[in-house]
């Protein structure tokens, strides 16, 4: 017991070396309301230490390679240099989009395009909120994604700095996506970035998004993002996130939702970066009538390690909920989902729905893939369902007879699978890119296994 | 030289021997119906002209355009123009009948060195095919025969077979399960297909079929051999006899 607290102070160590310069450098800062979180985060993150496979909840994804890396946190945009071209490989060919640029997890001015938004609208940097905005900081921030129960949210939470801020006043409609970028770029330091979004939408406020997470180069770094939306009455908000990080990435993504009645939140999820992804996404329906969809995608190449896990809270009556997450695992890459519903006493006429499927591509590949339901309301209507297949001899064989290569018509299933998630995407030049991103990604898999 | 040649072809399935040495020869301008009970090896020929993996051949060889076929991938037998009707066609839920297709035609033009046809041309081209074969146009959109019905998909091979214009057509079992309406128009543009440059295979268990497409030559495949061939009015006396008939009468001759 006593060796087994010792080691385990051992390996947060650094983080709380790390955090006691962190807060020298914060100056006045140091006595505000949010510093007051950070101070509680970073002694829970002392406590909770990073979670080892012995936990249920991290029993497929072992983090210890993130706890060992001695990864220095980006305080500021450490001078990176990001230019217009190198954000156009992130714009899906439509830079006149309104957009908000974090360089490791640090807004940029200049980089950023935030004009023509309806009036009352608030878009931009988290730290500027934090001194611009106290009443909703104070109402919101950290208040929807608990640092008392997840390492990787306290750890965020204490270094928290920076990242987005959102509110759309009651009743405003903002009609053009918002493309937030999360740019990262070291120089050859490893680096940790803690962005920190805060997405508020007002009563009848509605809003789209798009997250994009990407690297310039191939530098190993680390990227533990939380997110937090709120949707007060009948708001609605869509939520899209494509992550294609560099391959030698560790990215830890919690996303906190907090619905009231009549609320409407959309995810798309789409995973194509990083060595070793844990996503965690947790939507808490709080209002009769509120509905939540989350979709994702993911795609495993190489030795890519890539967890979803899900939770989806039902506390009031007449909450529907759509699950669909697809997954495609090549080569040696591994997946893990896990959709937990939780159906409160209260939450009555509940109508949930979970389906996971998965197409694996080559045996080296595996997913281990797991529903929970927890139902303590007595007339509900919940489903979930998780398939794991591979590839239809019988349709590659036809496609082949009428011509097409192996690889294309490998691709054309690939994507026939993958295409009822992407489908659901309104965005279309989001779309667009994502049949691009997959055949890049795939072609280079077929061309190894040729090999 | 024949556009088909198969010769002393023994073909198994699962380590089951299917075809136990078929000779068969084609020339363009043919229509071939083989003919035979369930189990006598007509679908694993079909499918073993087309390339089918998982049906391995143990002994002989097949020569199309003198070539030896079995040493091509499906794709390259598709593109040198074999092309086989499916007695099950398989549904693909999220590609579309039109992408699909046209992958096909493109994959095929370009091994010809062809220009590929952009989506303008393409779809000018199937409206006429469609056309041609009195295929409903909504079913081009839709997904590769998924939610279509027994008809539809049957109609729909005999479609993708106008588009892509095989030089040997392979059509295993077209008829099975049609209504005589179906029966009739999936026979109608098989009949419009034929042509001197083109040579046809009708596999069938059903003598019916054979009132609309006449065939030149009838052949009756048992236990996986080819035990008689012969004219058109061979297949009616099958209809009459049955093949019970063939079976006592090669087992006396044997």
């Amino acid at each position: 017991m006593y060796l087994g607290k010792r080691m385990q102070e051992q390996k947060s160590n650094i983080y709380l070396s790390q955090f006691e310069q962190f807060e020298k450098s914060l100056n006045g800062d140091a006595s505000s309301h949010v510093h007051a979180i950070r101070k509680a985060a970073i002694a829970k993150f002392a406590e909770l230490d990073f979670p080892t496979t012995k936990n249920e909840e991290w029993k497929y994804t072992d983090v210890s390679r993130i706890a060992k890396t001695a990864f220095k946190p980006a305080l500021s945009t450490q001078g990176a240099i990001v230019t217009e071209k190198d954000l156009a490989k992130f714009s899906f060919g439509h830079p006149e989009w309104i957009r908000v640029v974090c360089v490791n997890g640090h807004f940029s001015k200049e980089l950023s395009r935030i004009s023509d938004l309806p009036k009352g609208v608030k878009v931009g940097s988290l730290a500027e909120a934090m001194k611009s905005e106290p009443a909703l900081i104070e109402q919101h921030l950290a208040k929807h994604a608990k640092y008392d129960e997840n390492a990787f949210v306290a750890l965020s939470t204490a270094f928290l700095q920076d990242g987005v801020f959102m509110h759309i006043p009651d009743r405003v409609v903002v009609e053009k996506p918002i493309h937030v970028m999360m740019i990262s770029t070291g120089k050859g330091e490893e680096f940790v970035a803690h962005p920190r979004n805060l997405i508020i939408a007002g009563e009848s406020s509605q809003v789209s998004f798009i997250e994009t997470y990407g690297s310039l180069g191939n530098e190993t770094y680390f990227t533990n993002t939380v997110t937090e939306v709120v949707l007060a009455k009948n708001a609605i908000v869509e939520h899209e996130r494509l992550q294609m990080e560099s391959d030698n990435a560790y990215h830890v993504a919690t996303l906190h939702t907090y619905q009231e009645r009549d609320s409407n939140f959309k995810s798309n999820a789409m995973t194509f970066g990083g060595k070793l992804v844990r996503n965690n996404i947790t939507a808490t329906l709080d209002g009769e009538g509120a509905e939540a969809t989350l979709n994702g995608l993911y795609l495993g190449t190489g030795e890519q390690h890539i967890d979803n896990h899900t939770c989806i809270i039902h506390a009031k009556p007449h909450c529907p909920s759509h699950e669909l997450y697809k997954g495609i695992l090549a080569e040696k890459s591994k997946g893990v989902f896990n959709g937990k519903i939780f159906v409160l006493k209260d939450a009555q006429k509940t109508d949930a729905k979970q389906t996971n499927k998965n197409l694996i591509l080559s045996d080296e590949a595996s997913i281990d893939t797991k529903p929970q339901l927890e139902i303590f309301a007595n007339d509900v209507k919940c489903t979930h369902g998780a398939t794991i297949g591979q590839l239809d001899e019988e349709a590659l064989f036809y496609l082949r007879s009428r011509g097409v290569s192996k690889n294309k018509a490998r691709d054309l299933l690939i994507y026939a699978f993958a295409s009822d998630v992407i489908e659901r995407i309104t965005v279309e030049p989001l779309r667009e890119e994502l049949h691009r991103i997959l055949h890049k990604r795939l072609e280079a898999a077929h061309e190894l296994e040729a090999e | 030289m024949a556009l088909l040649e198969i010769k002393n072809l023994h073909a198994a399935v699962e380590g089951n021997q299917i075809l136990e040495g078929v000779n068969l020869s084609i020339n363009l301008g043919e229509v071939h119906a083989i003919m035979g009970p369930n189990g006598s090896g007509k679908s694993t020929l079909a499918q073993v002209i087309a390339g089918r993996d998982s049906y391995n051949v143990t002994e002989g060889q097949i020569l199309y355009k003198g070539e030896d076929l079995l040493e091509l991938d499906p794709e390259e037998r598709a593109q040198k123009g074999v092309f086989l009707a499916f007695q099950y066609p398989v549904e693909i839920p999220g590609v579309s009948n039109m992408y699909f297709l046209r992958s096909a035609l493109n994959a095929i033009r370009k091994s010809r060195s062809e220009e590929e046809l952009d989506a303008m041309d393409f779809l000018k081209l199937v409206k006429e095919k469609a056309k041609f074969v009195e295929m409903d146009e909504t079913l081009l959109n839709r997904p590769v025969n998924h939610g279509f019905s027994g008809g539809e998909k049957k109609r729909n091979e005999i479609f993708q077979m106008a588009v892509l214009e095989p030089t040997l057509a392979v059509l295993d079992e077209t008829d099975s399960g049609l209504d005589i309406d179906a029966l009739r128009t999936v026979a109608n543009g098989i009949n419009k297909l034929r042509d001197k440059n083109r040579a046809v295979i009708v596999v069938t268990h059903y003598q019916r079929l054979l009132n609309y497409i006449v065939p030149d030559f009838v052949h009756v495949l048992v236990d996986g051999q080819i035990v008689k061939s012969g004219g058109k009015e061979l297949a009616l006396e099958l209809e009459e006899k049955g093949y019970d008939w063939i079976r006592e009468k090669t087992a006396v001759s044997a």
